[in-house]
C-alpha cells in the first residue's frame, strides 16, 4: 500500500511517500486502522489534530474501507501564503 | 471599457464578450497583498475585473521582494495596499481600486466582504482562513483559497453555489505551532506566483460563468515534480451557516502551561504588569515592526545573550507566529531555572490580526 504525503506529513516522514508492506497492510481495513498504524510508526503524525485522508483521490472518513490497491494520500492544512 | 484592451480574451471561445462584461461588472476582495495577493491582483486587474478591493495592514519588507515583484526596495516600510494599488492603477486605469489598510478581523470581516462578489484568500495564516470561511458562508459569497507549504501549494474554490467550505475539509483549526508557515519553512519566490495566478484563474471562472470551477476539488500542486494532485470532497452535512462569527479565530494552545495568547498578553500590557519582553525574531523582522519596549535577541543568539537582571522580572518571549518563542522558552527555562519565562502563542501575527 502506497501513501502519498503532503505538507507537514511529508516533513515528519522525511519523504514524499511511504509504503506499507503487504503482510502489514492486509490487516488495515479502514481509514481509522491506517491512522492508528501510522501513529505507531510515526508518533508526530499522531500528534496532528487536523488531517484529511484521500482514498483514490476522494476525501475519506475514518470508517471508510481501504484495500491494498487504493491510492492513499495524507493531506494536512497548509498555512503559508 | 477601452476597446481593444480585452480583444484576445473576448476572442476566446467559452469566455467571449459575455465573460468580459461579467468580469467588468464584478467586485473582488483580495485579502492579503503579499506573495499570493500580488500576482492575483496583477492579473485580475489586467484582465478587467471592474472593482478590486485590497485589504492588508502590513508594510513592505525587504524579505518580501523575492516573491512580491510589484514592490521594490524604495517601498520598504510603506503600506502594501497603497503601493500595490498605485502599481495596479498604472497598469489598468479603468479598475476601481479600493484600499483597506488594515488586517481582516472579526470586527471588520462581514462589513468588508459584503461589499464584494467574491473573496480571494491571499493570507498567510490559518486563523484568517477560518474567519473568511465563516464570514463567506454567512454572507453567501464564494471564495478562492490558496496556501503554501514549502514546495507545495493548495488551491480550491469554497462556498460556490452551495458547494463545500474549508471547514468541510478541516473542521477545526489546529493548535498553535502544529502547522509551520512560510516564515519558518521558506518559499521559492515563484511558487506563490503560480498559486496566486491559479487563484486569479479560478476567480475569473467563477465571475464569468466559465466552466470548470474548482469547487469540491482540492488542487495540490507539487513544484518539485510539476505534478498536480487532486482530492474530491463534498459539503459536510453538519456544516451549518453560523449565526455569528466566533469570538476569536486565534489558534489555541494545548498543554502549554507557559504559553499565553496575544490577547491575554495584551491585557497584561494594558494593566502594566511589570515584565521584560524579548522579541526572538531576526533583526529585519524586528525592524519591520515590533511592540514598544521589546528587546530583540534572535533565537540563534539567545544562547550567548546575557539575561542578568536585578529585579528578576518574568520574561515574555514573542516571535512572528509562535514556534520560535516556544523554543526560546524551553531553552531559557533550562538555563535560568530561577526565572519565569512565558511565550506568546500566535506571536506578532496575532497581534497584527486581532489587536493592532
Amino acid at each position: 500500500m502506497t501513501i502519498l504525503l503532503f505538507g507537514v506529513t511529508r516533513d515528519i516522514v522525511g519523504n514524499g511517500s511511504l509504503s506499507i508492506p503487504l503482510n502489514q497492510a492486509g490487516s488495515l481495513k479502514t481509514v481509522a486502522d491506517l491512522k492508528s498504524y501510522l501513529q505507531k510508526m510515526y508518533p508526530d503524525l499522531g500528534g496532528l489534530s487536523s488531517l484529511a485522508v484521500a482514498v483514490n483521490k476522494s476525501y475519506a472518513r475514518d470508517g471508510d474501507k481501504i484495500s491494498n490497491f487504493d491510492e492513499i494520500a495524507l493531506i494536512p492544512p497548509v498555512s503559508g501564503g | 471599457m477601452t476597446a481593444g484592451r480585452y480583444d484576445r480574451q473576448i476572442r476566446l471561445e467559452g469566455f467571449g464578450p459575455g465573460g468580459q462584461e461579467a468580469l467588468y461588472g464584478s467586485a473582488v476582495l483580495i485579502v492579503g497583498a503579499g506573495g499570493l495577493g500580488v500576482p492575483a491582483a496583477q492579473y485580475l486587474n489586467a484582465m478587467g475585473v471592474g472593482r478590486l478591493g485590497l485589504v492588508d495592514g502590513d508594510i513592505v519588507e525587504t524579505s518580501n521582494l523575492h516573491r512580491q515583484p510589484a514592490y521594490g526596495p524604495s517601498q520598504v516600510g510603506k503600506s502594501k495596499v497603497l503601493q500595490l494599488a498605485a502599481w495596479l492603477q498604472k497598469a489598468n486605469p479603468e479598475t476601481r481600486l479600493e484600499t483597506h489598510d488594515t488586517y481582516l478581523n472579526t470586527h471588520n470581516a462581514l462589513e468588508l466582504i459584503k461589499q464584494y462578489d467574491l473573496v480571494v484568500d491571499a493570507t498567510d495564516n490559518l486563523p484568517t482562513r477560518y474567519l473568511i470561511d465563516d464570514a463567506c458562508l454567512m454572507l453567501d459569497k464564494p471564495w478562492v483559497y490558496g496556501a503554501l507549504h514549502g514546495y507545495e501549494g493548495q488551491v480550491s474554490v469554497f462556498n460556490y453555489k452551495g458547494g463545500p467550505t474549508y471547514r468541510c475539509l478541516f473542521p477545526e483549526p489546529p493548535p498553535s505551532g502544529e502547522i509551520p508557515d512560510c516564515d519558518t519553512l521558506g518559499t521559492l519566490g515563484v511558487l506563490p506566483g503560480l498559486i496566486g495566478n491559479m487563484q486569479a484563474l479560478e476567480a475569473t471562472k467563477v465571475l464569468s460563468g466559465t466552466e470548470g470551477v474548482c469547487s469540491g476539488r482540492l488542487i495540490m500542486y507539487d513544484a518539485r515534480q510539476q505534478l498536480i494532485h487532486q482530492m474530491a470532497f463534498k459539503r459536510d452535512p453538519e456544516r451549518q451557516v453560523p449565526d455569528q462569527l466566533a469570538p476569536t479565530y486565534q489558534l489555541s494552545c494545548r498543554d502549554e502551561a507557559d504559553a499565553l495568547n496575544a490577547n491575554d498578553y495584551n491585557r497584561l500590557r494594558r494593566e502594566q504588569v511589570p515584565h521584560e519582553l524579548i522579541d526572538v525574531r531576526e533583526p529585519d523582522e524586528f525592524g519591520g515592526g515590533h511592540l514598544p519596549g521589546a528587546r530583540n535577541i534572535p533565537l540563534g543568539q539567545l544562547g550567548s545573550a546575557s539575561l542578568e537582571s536585578e529585579d528578576n522580572l518574568p520574561v515574555y518571549l514573542i516571535c512572528e507566529t509562535g514556534p520560535r518563542s516556544r523554543k526560546a522558552c524551553v531553552q531559557l527555562q533550562s538555563r535560568f531555572p530561577g526565572r519565569a519565562f512565558f511565550w506568546v502563542s500566535g506571536g506578532m501575527r496575532q497581534f497584527k490580526v486581532e489587536i493592532l
